[in-house]
This record gives structure tokens, sequence and C-alpha cells, in this order.
């Protein structure tokens, strides 16, 4: 061979190796991002798989309405947790999202760009406190002001209406699960909030401001107007994260099964359930499928939330 | 007449706008406040330094070593494997996909990823440990929260890369080189600090999270000397140790709330510093 | 046409944060006229147009220094109400901006947040016939009246720019401002909104924005010329556009720059 056709074969060698290197590096990634696609059914079906003696053992309408719960006579009745997460939710929300909404209304059309960059990093550390420091918290202030100080006076001048009853006397219970709840769903609805309202066009307010509103009424009437799926979607986001949250919840909320009649009851989410039984869990029989029966209902009912919202989300944000 | 009437009302809800800013602020003061105010005096060296002793439920002596340690090698164990699929992942997304439907779901797969509870994760994790022939344990642990993160890093990494310009990767693809050479050369030398930001983020929530290590991680007294044997994390020794009824044990969990904390906020800050910082030298 | 001056500006300068982009602007905008403001691009004309109604302060980081009289009132004085000036000012936008709301919400917007319906009603004055009135007044109507609860977002580009003369009118402005109104129109549905121009002028003092100088020939009474910033000339727009003073606005005007 002359030096030249050397040359050649060489440097066709290499370009091959390199074609080769980026093709195997193209499809192990591939590969990798396939596996990310599956994780989720991956783990929906993991967790159905060992469930499946107590879905075989109770039938469902039992497993869903049954308001008893004793594993060791095989009573698998989640109806007082299913009931016990929905209240501790929806009370959170209802505490939680006047003020985030106010907060995100009031950092996106009030606030001046230098105040809002100094106040959002703020809110975004309370995202990261710890469940277990939110439990905390929780122990120390919340638990005691709730039950020293809010049920009595609530219990007194509200106390006919069950809602309002209060029959425990710790303050361990759903209230102050909510309040902890609330505060962990704070920083979430005012970070998507002010995403959401930031979408709609300036020259809808200008229009409005330009025939004398004050800024209110603009917001009331004009930006809420555009903005309300938006905000939906991220009130619904919200709902969906308060719904797994677990350590701080569980410190807090007392941990009664019984289905729950006032704000002033114990009570006992699913995922405190879960967290609460992991150990004892193989000691009886379908104990274990009971318990991965009801993550799997949490990851089913989170999923749907997530899904429902952000394809409201997509969908709005891609008509602004 | 109105006019006075909208003015009022536009003051009304300036008020409690800005009431509604002050309590959410004032909730954040609220729970800082309560944990420095119960763990600053917990503090002291030989609860930095020693495990506890006598048994964690009646000893009085020793401090939290083991929790700290046990955290340490937890969420660095889980952050590394996390990483290891994460960027790749991450790297396809924005260089090989494009805009392709698969490109698409795996974002939404990621999405919904994020908002898996992580008692989820900590279900799952067990029936990974289940299957792979592991008890609860630091290896258990580490898997799970490498899930856990798993999310959360990509999705950082995915904005990091993305903020690449595409006339930098098509100068380097002009030139002849391939994809993979281009990312190796170029982009990752540009994103080199957001994705670390991206990898801090994910340490920050790894090392925090108690549901998910609850199942698979265990707990012990010591500190780990080998990836099977169980390990002790921070949020579980808060856990733990709140409910039991002796105060030199409590004082063990508000101390290890307290370090938590303290490592949360502080790698919050380092990486919000990193972004802000490192960001200068990049080319727009 | 009156001799009046409805505005006078006094030595107005505003700035962008460090940087100034308008320089001792002395003007007059005389009542019941069309007033046009031109000038190339970027010379300040919105934003003089936008310091008239007090819209610029609602962008972060502008100042303004000066005064800016309405028959007589500064409205940058200390204690003047911004809603009630804007009120007295209508604006037209460059790009139609309907309210999220259908086409009769859209015009009765402004009379309902100023509470005027009640007012109305005790005059004998009917919302319907205001909305119907300014929706003719605009050209809107005959198009409309047969679908007035459905949402304006349904409507044309030319339509909707419409929809908000029509809105703008309703609470019956003073002043009506025009930043660039017909530049995003197709050329049929501009010549309308520059007819309605016309027609309103005799009731309404007009301001208008314009980088088109044909349209400034056709429609103005009386003419400010910018240039980076600066009032080059102003006066009676016969004059100005056939001759000028100054030798800036001769070559502007004559199609040479800009």
């Amino acid at each position: 061979m002359t030096e030249r056709e050397k040359r050649e074969a060489i440097t066709l060698k290499i370009r091959k190796r390199r074609q080769n290197r980026d093709r195997l590096a193209r499809r192990s990634m591939t590969a990798l991002a396939l596996g990310a696609l599956l994780l989720v059914p991956l783990i929906a079906v993991a967790l159905f798989l060992r469930s499946r003696s107590v879905l075989v053992a109770v039938p469902l309408r039992d497993l869903i309405f049954g308001t008893e719960w004793h594993p060791t006579n095989g009573a698998f009745g989640f109806l007082p947790f299913i009931l016990g997460t929905v209240w501790v939710t929806v009370l959170a929300l209802i505490i939680a999202v006047p003020p985030s909404l106010l907060t995100a209304i009031y950092l996106a059309e009030y606030a001046r760009p230098r105040l809002r960059a100094v106040v959002n990093p703020i809110i975004d550390l309370l995202a990261g406190i710890p469940s277990v420091v939110y439990g905390v918290w929780g122990v120390l202030t919340v638990v005691p002001f709730v039950g020293n100080t809010v049920a009595p006076i609530l219990n007194r001048s509200l106390g006919a209406i069950p809602l309002f009853h209060n029959s425990n006397p710790t303050g361990y219970n759903i209230l102050s699960g909510s309040l902890v709840l609330a505060v962990m769903v704070f920083p979430f609805i005012i970070a998507v909030g002010q995403e959401v309202i930031y979408a709609v066009p300036q020259g809808l307010r200008e229009a409005s401001l330009a025939l004398g509103a004050t800024r209110w009424q603009t917001v009331r009437r004009v930006v809420f107007r555009r903005a309300w799926p938006g905000v939906l979607a991220a009130i619904v986001l919200g709902l969906s994260r308060a719904f797994g949250e677990t350590m701080a919840v569980l410190m807090v909320v007392g941990n009664v099964p019984k289905v729950p009649h006032s704000i002033f009851d114990a009570a006992y989410p699913l995922p405190a359930l879960i967290a609460n039984n992991y150990g004892e869990m193989m000691s009886y029989p379908n104990y274990e499928a009971a318990l991965m029966g009801a993550a799997l209902i949490l990851l089913l009912i989170v999923l749907a939330f997530n899904l429902a919202a952000r394809a409201v989300l997509v969908r709005w944000v891609r008509s602004e | 007449m109105r006019r006075r009437r909208a003015q009022l009302e536009e003051a009304l809800m300036k008020g409690l706008m800005l009431f509604s800013a002050v309590a959410v602020l004032g909730s954040l003061f609220l729970i800082l406040g309560t944990v420095i105010w119960r763990g600053l005096p917990a503090m002291n060296l030989a609860m930095l330094t020693q495990t506890p002793k006598g048994g964690y439920y009646l000893g009085k002596e020793g401090g939290i070593l083991n929790a700290i340690v046990g955290s340490l090698y937890l969420a660095i164990g889980g952050t590394v494997v996390a990483m290891i699929v994460s960027l790749p992942i991450a790297i396809y997304l924005q260089i090989y996909g494009g805009r392709s439907r698969l490109t698409n779901l795996v974002r939404l797969a990621l999405d919904v990823l994020w908002g898996v509870p992580s008692i989820v994760y900590g279900a799952f994790g067990f029936l990974v440990m289940l299957g792979l022939g592991l008890r609860a344990s630091l290896l258990g642990g580490i898997i799970t929260l490498a899930f856990l993160e798993l999310p959360i890093m990509t999705r950082g990494m995915d904005e990091a890369i993305s903020m690449v310009p595409a006339a930098l990767k098509e100068a380097s693809y002009a030139m002849g080189a391939t994809r993979m050479e281009t990312v190796f050369r170029v982009v990752l030398r540009q994103t080199g600090p957001a994705l670390l930001t991206a990898v801090l983020l994910a340490f920050g929530r790894g090392i925090g999270d108690a549901a998910s290590v609850l199942f698979t991680a265990g707990y012990t007294d010591r500190i780990p000397t080998s990836l099977l044997r169980p390990v002790a994390s921070l949020p579980l020794a808060v856990f733990f140790q709140l409910a039991v009824p002796f105060p030199a044990v409590q004082q063990r969990a508000y101390a290890s709330a307290l370090i938590l904390t303290i490592i949360v906020l502080a790698t919050s800050l380092i990486s919000r510093r990193l972004s802000s910082r490192l960001t200068r030298h990049i080319i727009r | 046409m009156s001799d009046l001056i409805r505005i006078q500006i006094r030595d107005l300068n505003v700035w962008y944060g460090a940087s100034q982009a308008l320089k001792s602007i002395a003007a007059e905008i005389p009542d019941k006229q069309i007033t046009a403001i031109i000038g190339p691009s970027g010379c300040g004309k919105t934003t003089l147009l936008r310091t008239l109604n007090r819209l610029l302060e609602e962008t972060p980081g502008t100042r303004v220094q000066g005064q800016v009289l309405l028959d007589g009132m500064d409205i940058y004085g200390r204690g003047v109400d911004v809603t009630e000036i804007r009120t007295r000012m209508g604006l037209l936008q460059p790009k139609p901006f309907p309210l999220p709301m259908s086409i009769y919400e859209n015009v009765a917007y402004g009379r309902r947040i100023h509470g005027l319906q009640r007012l109305d009603k005790g005059n004998g004055r009917n919302l319907d016939r205001i909305v119907e009135k300014y929706l003719r007044v605009a050209g809107l109507w005959d198009e409309v009246q047969d679908r007035l609860t459905a949402p304006a977002s349904g409507l044309s580009s030319g339509q909707q720019q419409r929809l908000c003369l029509a809105r703008a009118l309703a609470v019956e402005p003073e002043v009506l401002l025009c930043d660039e109104a017909t530049s995003a129109l197709d050329p049929i549905s501009a010549q309308r909104i520059e007819e309605q121009l016309r027609n309103i002028k005799h009731e309404t003092t007009i301001v208008m924005v314009t980088h088109a100088l044909r349209q400034a020939r056709r429609l103005a009474d009386h003419v400010i010329f910018l240039w980076l910033g600066e009032l080059v000339e102003t006066g009676p727009a016969s004059r100005v556009f056939n001759n000028p003073l100054d030798e800036r606005t001769r070559a502007y005007v004559s199609g040479d720059i800009g």
C-alpha cells in the first residue's frame, strides 16, 4: 500500500470508530429514556401484583367502603383512611388557597421586580424544608395551639355543629394536620399561580387600566377571568402534592382509624397508615398486600390529579 | 362616588394581600425559629461526634453521628446513582430526541414521576429490595433515593442543557463532530454549573426525605460499615426519637432536625449562588 | 374647529432607567382636532402618548418630570387620581386586546367599573342603548347586533379594533389617544377606523401616533414632530407638511429619511 492509501485507511478506521461510539451512546441513552417512560407503569404493576392476595381475599366493595380495620382478623376496610385523607387534604386546601392566591397576585401584579426577587427565593425555602421538620414544628407549635386555644374556643361557640364539636382531649387532630399541610402547599400554589398570571398578556391589563379601572378591578375582572383555568390547575397540582404528603401529617393528625365527623377528630390518612405499619406488615397474612394496595390507591389518585391538571395547564398556556 | 368605593376596595384588597404575604413568610420564620429554639440548646460537640450509647430508646448519652454519617452516605450514594441515569436521559432529551413524540412522552413521564409521593417510592423500593434479596440496608436506601431523585435531577439537567444556544451546537456539528463529541466537548462544559445545581437540588430533596427510607434503609445506632447493613438517617432520627418520653432522647431529635435543616438550606443557598456566579462565564 | 387648547405639555422629561427618552418637550394639543405625533422609530412618540394618560408609569423603571395640563390641571400634580385621568383619556392600542368577555360586556365594561350604569339609570339612560350607540359610532353595530352575547375573541382583527374603539368611547372621554391603532390591520379595516376617527373628532379630541406619513397627511389637523426624544417642530398640518420650518422636518416628511 502506498503512503496515501495507508493514511486513508487509518482515517476511515477512525471515522468508523467515532460513528460507532456515537451510535452506541445513542442507543444506550434511548434505552435509559425508555426505561424512565416505563417506570410509572412498572411501579403501579409491582404494587398491584403484590396486593393481589388481599384483592382476592376481600371483595372490592368491602375494601373501599368497609370501616373495620383489624388486620389480625383479616378485616381491611379502607374507608376511614380514605375519608381521613380527604378531610385533611380538603381542609388544608381551604386554608391554603386564599392566602396563596392573594400572595401570588400581590407578587405578580403589585410588587416591584426587586421585591419579587427577594421574596420568591424566601418562599422557595419553605418548599425545601424536609417533611419531618414540618412535623417537629407541628408537634411543638401547632398541636398545642389547636388543642389549647382553638379547639376550646370553637367548641364553646360552634360546638353544636357536628363539624366543630370537640371530643378529642389532645390537639392531635385533623385541623392540626391541615394547618401543617397548608403551609407545605403554600410555596407550590404561589409559584405556579405567579407563572399563570404572568402568562396573561400585558396589553390586556393596559386596556383595562386605560379605561380608568383600578388595579384590583383589572385583576378581578380581566386577569382572573382570563387566567382561571391555569389557577384551577395550580390548585389541583397543590391538591395532588398534599395528598401524598406523609411524615408531617402523620406526626400531628392523631392516627385513629375511625371515620371523622369533626375537624377536631383524630384521623388516619392513607400515607400515615402505610408508614406506621410497615414494621408489622409481614406478621399477618394479607397485611402487606393491603398496605401495598393502599400505596397503589395513593399512586393512582395522585396520578389522575396530576395528569388532569397538567393537561389543562398545557392547553391553556398554548392558547395564550 | 363610585370612584371612592373602587379606591376603598383597592385599599382593602391590598391590605389583605399584604397580610397573606406576611402570613406566608411569617410561617417560614416560625418554623425555622422553632427548629432553632429547640435544636440549638441540644447542640454540643458530643452530639455531633458520638453515636447514641445505651440503646437509643433509653440511652442518655451519645449523639447523632450515626444519623449524620448515615444520611450523608445515603444521600450521596443515591445522588450518584441518580446522576448516572439522569445525565444520559437529559442528554437524550435535548440532543438526540428533538421534537419527537417519544421525547414528549418521556418528559411527561418524568413530570408524573416528580409528583409520585415518596411513600410510594418507599413501597416500591421495598419490593425491589425483596426482588433482589436485600434486607433493609444502606444499599436499599440508596436505590430508593435514586428513584426519588431521578425526576428532579433529570428535569433540572434537561433545563440546564436547554440553555445552550442552538448556534453553539450547530457550530460544532458543522465542523464534523458527532453528537456525542459535541456533548462532551461543548455542551457539558457550558452547562457544568447548571448541571451541578440540578444535582444539588436533588441531593437536598433526597437527604430530607423520610418516607422513602423508612421501609428500605432500616435504622441503627451504629455508623454503617457495609452496604448490606441497616443505616440511620437524620429524618428517621427525628421521627423515631421525637415521640420517646425521655428528654435526652428528644434532645437528639431536635438536634437532628436542626442539622438536617441546616444541611438542606445550605445546599439550597450554595446551588443558588453557584448558578448565578458561574453563569457569568457562559456564552449567550 | 375651535381654537381652544385641550392639553398643554410643559418641559416634559422622561427616563427609562438611566437613559432619557424625552427631552424638554413643550407642545399643545388643540381641542376637537386630530393631532398626529410623527417621527422616525424610537424617537419617543409612543412614550409621549403614554405620558398623557399616565399609562407609562405602569412600566417599572420609568421616571416622569414636568407638567401635562389637561384643561389647565396638571395631571401629574399631587393628589391627582390616576383612574380619573384615564377615564378622561381613552386609548386605542396597536394590537386589539378585546377583554375576555362578550361583545356587549366589552363595551359596557367602562361604565360598569365606574358604577356609571347606576347613574345612567337615574338619568333615564339605558345601558343597552349606550352600548348600541357606541357600537354604531365605531361602525360595528350592523355586524354584531344579533350576537352581542358572543365572546369578543370570535371577531376578526378589524372588528376587534372597532370594538376597542367602541369600548374606549363608551366612557365618553374628552380625548382619545391612538397608538398606531391601524398598523396591525388590513387596509380595509384600517380605512374604516380612519373614517370613524374623522367622524368623532368633532366631539372628541384625538391624539394619534403613527409612523405612516400618508395616514398623517390624510387625517391630521395638527402635527407634532419628534426626533430622538426632542420636539423639533409643531404646528398646523398644512404648514408642517408643505412648508416645514426645520430641515429635519423637511427631510422626514418628504421621505428622504426615517
